[in-house]
């Protein structure tokens, strides 16, 4: 066992509203630069929907990611990068995104509006890109397919769609012009990450205090390598610098003790963000397992922080007090082992993303009241004027959710590499707690039926309460539990701080002032 | 006035070479990058980056092993059948350079992104190069058998530069095309380090032996507090 840490993530996708404040959190301190507008390490799409950029999970396009190499046992190799393909493709890489797969940044030219000479009409603010600075035809944006889940050009293109039954998808074609659900999404600060894997200069490399993924900007000679091989799509190139560029999970505020600016603004209050112990002996083994287990050998990568044999371990590799007991309160680990609430991404993409998502509840309760007409449906349920209705009956663990709604399947195609059951065990765990708190506080639910309910989900009374808490009433340093993270030990392996000592407070940036010869 | 130019200014660039890519690589490691166009224009780029790598490099190996190995290259031209297929390679080689750069001009001025991203040294490279490789094509059509006369009477003028031994009979004798593309050869060098040239200095062959995976430490997690070890100083890898 070689145990080591992780700042891992829990987004809680039942709560997010879909109001962008974190995509401008990240924006305002990280990406407002030039050559940089048009990424957005943390952006949030409308599901179903092709995302940004343009159907990035779609690896037949983009080629990220790793796959089973062909013939070897229990060996991956990297779909579009590696060692071999990487060097080959060095001078052009066909699998490379360009510009317009994300969108030509823009800006108006808001002076023409306050400068214009009076005319008979109207002054107008052109768009103009800002890229060159001429007029464009904006084409194409961030979440330019925010909220439009039923239309033909976005939902329907969604690559998650592709292993649906017509039938099914018929369904969901009526459905999604009442359910969709937003996808906030940032870099997973993988396991086994692609992009380190795929980078020709070694640029990449992943922190092994805290799991932090990043590239370094001196290293990085633009092989843009890293763009391909990260099947989220979350290293950008920047035009301007000739460097890529990614997520830094804000380490600077988390070396200082504060959430990341995208968890720390969320309106939801969706994100999570606690230390979980892995096993790093197990992650190549876990990488490549076979398709049925890849979710369950990754989760079982994660270690229990309070369990003696992992403590000793993890001390014996170094692993501070702090950062232990940062794990032994992890709402990460709760979500994730605990409860086994959450799951990750695209699990298929075998990177081992260590950002998990609880999946969205509300969805898949909505329903089409014609169709569900002669079904059961249950007094309580809440019936809107129109056509739509939300099943809010809570008698049945299922109402009648079983039933075709926003169909499990395209759910278990994003989030347990369309292992259904597994979603399913997920999403009955949501509904008991709710049945479970609806017995507390509105009380038409028997305690005999809640408790049965939560029987056959798996949890307990004490277990409902927890989540409900942490779901609901959890504050500030309950959501974020950010391990210290010991620079001052750091510092004292990298420099000889006797050295410094009697004239510190006076100096330079990098050194000590010293007096010439 | 041919001391200056095949004498001085070999060395003088190669010197300036030398210090200017030290300096780059040391005081501005950020700027050390091949600066990618690949993102703003896809499609034309593969042409012109495909035809101009690919020719580049097997007419710099020609130029380089007849540098190297003189002797071997006018045994090999001892048969009329190898001489000329291997003239027949280096210009095509020459041509294939000719067109990936010629595309590679054209996509600069012609894609508005790109030519955003251009600055004014890189079309000054972008010509300079363009005038080395029309030389180049020229001289082997028009001077022939460019193979043997290189490594007979420029290969010994090289290698008594590398000796500090200078001679300059030959160069100065040869006619002025020849002598262009000399001097050219050497402002290339010159500006190697000034230019996105560089990028061709740090070409990633390390990435073969390096393992797929990298974790970095701040510090040896280890070592941490261990008596002996807590007064070396090491030095972090990162950053
Ligand atoms: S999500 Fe992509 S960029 Fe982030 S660590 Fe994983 S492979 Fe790398
Ligand atoms: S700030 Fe929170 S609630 Fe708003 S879109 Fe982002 S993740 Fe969702």
């Amino acid at each position: 066992m070689n145990v080591r840490s992780q700042v891992s993530m829990v987004f809680h996708l039942d709560k997010c509203i879909g109001c962008h404040t974190c995509s401008i959190a990240c924006k305002n301190i990280w990406t407002d630069r030039k050559g940089a507008e048009y990424m957005w390490w943390n952006n949030v799409e409308t599901k179903p929907g092709t995302g940004y950029p343009t159907k990035w999970e779609d690896q037949s396009i983009y080629k990220g990611g790793w796959q089973k190499t062909e013939g070897g046992e229990n060996e991956i190799s990297l779909r579009g990068a590696g060692k071999r393909k990487g060097l080959l493709n060095i001078f052009h890489n066909p699998n490379m995104p360009v510009i317009d797969d994300y969108y030509e940044p823009f800006t108006y030219k808001y002076l023409d509006l306050i400068e214009s000479p009076s005319m008979d009409d109207q002054p107008t603010a052109r768009p103009v890109s800002l890229i060159t600075g001429r007029p464009i035809d904006i084409k194409m944006g961030p979440n330019w397919d925010d909220d439009l889940s039923g239309t033909q050009d976005f939902a329907r293109k969604d690559p998650n769609l592709e292993n649906l039954s017509p039938a099914e998808q018929e369904a969901m074609f009526q459905l999604e012009r009442m359910a969709f659900f937003y996808l906030p999404r940032i870099c997973n600060h993988c396991l086994n990450p692609a992009c380190v894997a795929s980078c020709p200069s070694g640029a990449i490399y992943k922190r092994g205090e805290d799991g932090v993924v990043l590239i370094n900007q001196n290293v990085c000679r633009a092989w843009r390598m890293c763009v391909t091989a990260c099947p989220y799509k979350k290293s950008y190139y920047n035009w301007n610098t000739g460097k890529s560029e990614k997520c830094i999970l804000c380490y600077p505020r988390i070396e200082a003790g504060y959430a990341p600016a995208c968890m720390h603004s969320c309106v939801g209050r969706i994100r999570y963000l606690g230390v979980l112990l892995y096993d790093a002996d197990r992650i190549e083994q876990a990488a490549a397992s076979d398709d049925s287990e890849l979710v369950q050998k990754q989760l079982d990568l994660l270690l229990d922080p309070c369990d003696p044999a992992v403590i000793a371990a993890a001390k014996e590799n170094g692993i501070a007090d702090s950062t232990l007991h940062a794990a032994q309160n992890s709402p990460v680990y709760k979500f994730v082992k605990e409860w086994k609430l959450a799951l990750p991404l695209h699990p298929e993409f075998r990177t081992l993303p260590m950002l998990f998502y609880v999946p969205p509840l509300l969805p898949v309760m909505a329903t089409i009241r014609e169709k569900i007409k002669d079904q059961k449906l249950h007094d309580i349920a809440k019936d809107w004027e129109d056509t739509w209705l939300y099943d809010t009956s809570t008698q049945e663990l299922w109402g009648a959710i079983d039933q075709a709604r926003f169909p499990l399947k395209y759910m278990a195609n994003l989030f347990s590499n369309g292992d259904q059951n597994l979603m399913k065990e997920k999403l009955l765990k949501l509904m008991a707690v709710r049945i479970y708190r609806r017995h507390k506080t509105v009380g038409d639910v028997t305690e005999e039926k809640s408790n049965q309910v939560l029987k056959e989900a798996g949890l307990t009374p004490k277990m409902a309460e927890a989540i409900y808490a942490l779901t609901s009433l959890a504050k500030f340093d309950d959501r974020f539990v950010i391990p210290a993270a010991h620079r001052e030990q750091a510092i004292e392996m990298m420099e000889f701080t006797g050295d410094v000592k009697g004239s510190t407070g006076f100096g330079f940036k990098d050194q000590t002032a010293k007096r010439g010869l | 006035m041919n001391t200056f130019f095949f004498v001085i200014y070999p060395y003088l660039a190669f010197f300036i070479f030398c210090v200017g890519f030290v300096y780059r690589y040391k005081q501005t490691g950020f700027q050390v990058s091949s600066l990618s166009s690949q993102f703003l224009e896809s499609r034309t780029l593969y042409w012109g980056v495909m035809l101009f790598h690919w020719g580049i490099m097997v007419v710099f190996l020609g130029h380089l092993l007849a540098f190297l190995f003189p002797k071997g290259q006018l045994l090999w031209n001892t048969h009329p059948i190898r001489l000329i297929l291997l003239e027949v390679t280096g210009f095509t080689f020459g041509l294939l350079v000719f067109v990936g750069l010629i595309f590679l001009i054209l996509r600069r001025f012609i894609s508005k992104k790109v030519f955003t991203v251009t600055s004014k040294m890189d079309f000054a490279l972008e010509f300079l190069l363009l005038a080395q490789v029309i030389l180049g094509c020229w001289i082997a059509v028009g001077y022939r058998w460019g193979s043997s006369w290189f490594a007979a009477d420029l290969s010994p003028y090289l290698w008594s530069l590398v000796l500090f031994q200078p001679k300059i009979k030959a160069v100065s004798a040869m006619p002025y095309v020849i002598q262009f593309h000399i001097i050219g050869a050497f402002t290339i060098l010159l500006l190697i380090p000034f230019t996105r040239l560089v990028h061709f200095l740090v070409a990633p062959f390390h990435y073969i032996w390096r393992p797929y995976q990298r974790v970095m430490w701040n510090w040896d997690p280890k070592k941490v507090r261990s008596a002996e070890t807590v007064w070396t100083v090491t030095r972090p890898r990162n950053n």
